[in-house]
């Protein structure tokens, strides 16, 4: 069961909270409630559906940053096999929100390359709660010159509130890191495809989004900046977060309308958390159907299409 | 006690027979709050002549300083901001851009334009502050795309000077995609083995240094210039602490070794060109 319920799943939660009640009570005595279980559970399924097909912005930002979400450990735990994990940006330091390696990809070999926020205290805390450092950063553009010089392709998988705003990030040169790493990602001549599962966070994100083919999870945003940062620099407040998320247009339905990502991948009823496993299957379909059709293509062809791509953004 | 009462009673000038110096004849140094005319200061090219502090100044100050006799030919001049988002705040962004397009006389927060500095032609794109910011959005990722593919098609050499709070949340998720855009351009440019100087100024943040800013072949800054990703107010709310004095200045990112000099306005013409000349192709 789910353990977060968010502010506007109110309906949701108090149905299933009947359901766990009913089941509770036919443990210990023998009254058929099976068919009244069904019947909520009917109305639970219909509600999560209404809910979910008209969801605001704000309302999507609060699903992309579900904690029950899954994360980069659970696609490489469900998506990869053989893989091993590769450390360090060979300058200063490894860093743990933003990790990355070689692994099989439904047999075929890649590299992959992923945020994650971190699954409980402990984890968001080694994690840095998905905010990676310069070091993150470094290690991935490492890891595309190898998979570009071993002729393997990169998925990536972007879960990140934004890179860490820390006063070590910057002596280290936070900046550069992103910059390095947008434009590594640009001169690969391997296919590249890029998921954002969750939150897509500004500049920290976008160093990952740079691919042949970025793709975004039903709910999942992508944005310049959080919504409460915007409302707080233009309406001087943090309590018009919701517009904020309304004008920054950063659903993925809008980024498919403007063309700056490829596809939409469809999340289970009620949202990713509802069913992790479910949703993680469906990007790996996603990511390999991509991945047949890129690993068609030549190498300059794959170079010139991805060139395209952002240069014809207007 | 004579001296402090007052002898005549009331003060009888008329608004019209008070004699004030007009606005603008002066200027304060911020910093250490020297007092010059502007004539004074324009000539020293916008900097105390106490303090040596580097006030911000805007394309047109940039452009008369580099180019030979101020004579250049502006490109793209006339690319505004379509609304994609129809973005609005408290204010709409149409009217948001149609005002500063009128208080500034800019179309947007970068010019760009080709022309001669010590009698060799370079491509200059220079950020305006004064335009919401600097803030990066299609118009500026367009125009620097455009003048990067000038000075690729007809062999110039490249500077950018950038002067900026990072990408434009009013274009949101298409502000985003100028860092791709133009970190791709400046991959062909460096392809055809062109040089790119990139001139950091105050203030140069966010999704500029995470893109071209920090992409040069030489990456220079003005004295004191605040150069960094996240701007100090949201690092010193993160760490929870002050931060240490010089944090993100030109000197500190050299001590740091993310600029590789530091150079006096008075100097920057003459450097850039020497520069320029060594690197040429």
């Amino acid at each position: 069961m789910i353990k977060h319920f968010l502010s506007f799943e109110k309906q949701v939660s108090d149905l299933e909270g009947k359901i766990e009640e009913l089941r509770h009570l036919s443990s210990g005595a023998d009254i058929n409630i099976a068919e009244e279980i069904g019947k909520l559970q009917g109305a639970v399924s219909e509600e999560l559906r209404s809910t979910y097909s008209k969801l605001t912005a704000w309302q999507k930002v609060q699903v992309a940053r579900h904690p029950e979400r899954p994360h980069f450990e659970d696609i490489l735990n469900h998506l990869m096999e053989d893989y091993t994990p590769l450390s360090g940006d060979r300058n200063f330091a490894d860093d743990n929100a933003l990790t990355g390696g070689t692994a099989f990809f439904r047999g075929r070999s890649v590299v992959v390359i992923g945020i994650d926020k971190g699954k409980d205290t402990n984890d968001r805390i080694l994690k840095n709660f998905g905010m990676a450092r310069p070091e993150g950063y470094r290690k991935a553009i490492r890891l595309m010159q190898l998979a570009d010089q071993f002729s393997l392709p990169i998925l990536m998988f972007v879960d990140t509130a934004g890179a860490y705003p820390g006063k070590g990030a910057e002596e280290r040169g936070q900046a550069e890191a992103i910059a390095r790493c947008i434009q590594k990602s640009l001169q690969v001549s391997v296919p590249t495809i890029s998921v954002i599962t969750g939150e897509g966070g500004s500049g920290g994100a976008v160093a990952l989004a740079v691919a042949n083919n970025t793709l975004m999870l039903e709910h999942a945003i992508y944005s310049v900046i959080s919504p409460e940062g915007c409302s707080s620099i233009l309406w001087r407040s943090s309590e018009n977060a919701n517009h904020a998320a309304e004008a920054l247009k950063l659903t993925a339905q809008d980024m498919q309308k403007f063309n700056i990502i490829d596809e939409i991948i469809p999340e289970p009823t009620g949202g990713a958390h509802r069913d992790p496993h479910l949703a993680i299957k469906k990007i790996g379909d996603a990511v390999e159907n991509r991945l047949i059709n890129l690993l068609s293509l030549q190498k300059d062809e794959l170079l010139k299409l991805k060139e395209e791509k952002y240069l014809k953004i207007s | 006690m004579d001296w402090f009462k007052r002898i005549k009673e009331g003060i009888t000038t008329s608004t019209h027979e008070k004699k004030e110096t007009p606005d603008g004849l002066w200027s304060k140094c911020p910093k250490c709050k020297t007092i010059v005319t502007t004539k004074e200061q324009e000539e020293n090219l916008y900097v105390c002549f106490n303090c040596n502090y580097h006030h911000r100044i805007g394309s047109k100050e940039y452009f008369k300083i580099l180019f030979d006799n101020n004579k250049f030919t502006e490109l793209d001049k006339n690319i505004v901001s379509v609304d994609i988002l129809k973005f609005k705040d408290k204010k709409a962004y149409t009217e948001r851009i149609s005002s500063m397009q009128r208080n500034t006389g800019l179309k947007d927060a970068v010019r760009t334009a080709h022309g001669k500095i010590n009698n060799n032609i370079v491509v200059v794109a220079c950020m305006d502050f004064s335009f919401i910011g600097g803030s990066i959005g299609s118009v500026v990722g367009e125009k620097i795309a455009r003048a990067i593919d000038f000075a690729r098609v007809k062999n110039y050499p490249l500077l950018i000077i950038s002067k900026s709070g990072g990408a434009r949340m009013m274009e949101a998720g298409i502000s985003l995609m100028q860092l791709a855009k133009t970190s791709a351009k400046l991959a062909q440019l460096a392809e055809k083995g062109l040089p790119y100087i990139s001139l950091c100024t105050d203030p140069t943040f966010g999704g500029a240094t995470a893109s071209f800013s920090m992409l040069g072949d030489l990456n220079i800054a003005e004295p004191n210039a605040l150069i960094g990703f996240a701007g100090p107010k949201v690092v010193k709310e993160t760490i929870g602490k002050d931060l240490p004095e010089g944090f993100q200045t030109a000197e500190f990112l050299k001590e740091k070794g993310f600029i590789d000099i530091i150079i006096d306005r008075k100097d920057l013409k003459e450097k850039i060109s020497q520069l320029f000349r060594i690197m040429k192709k």
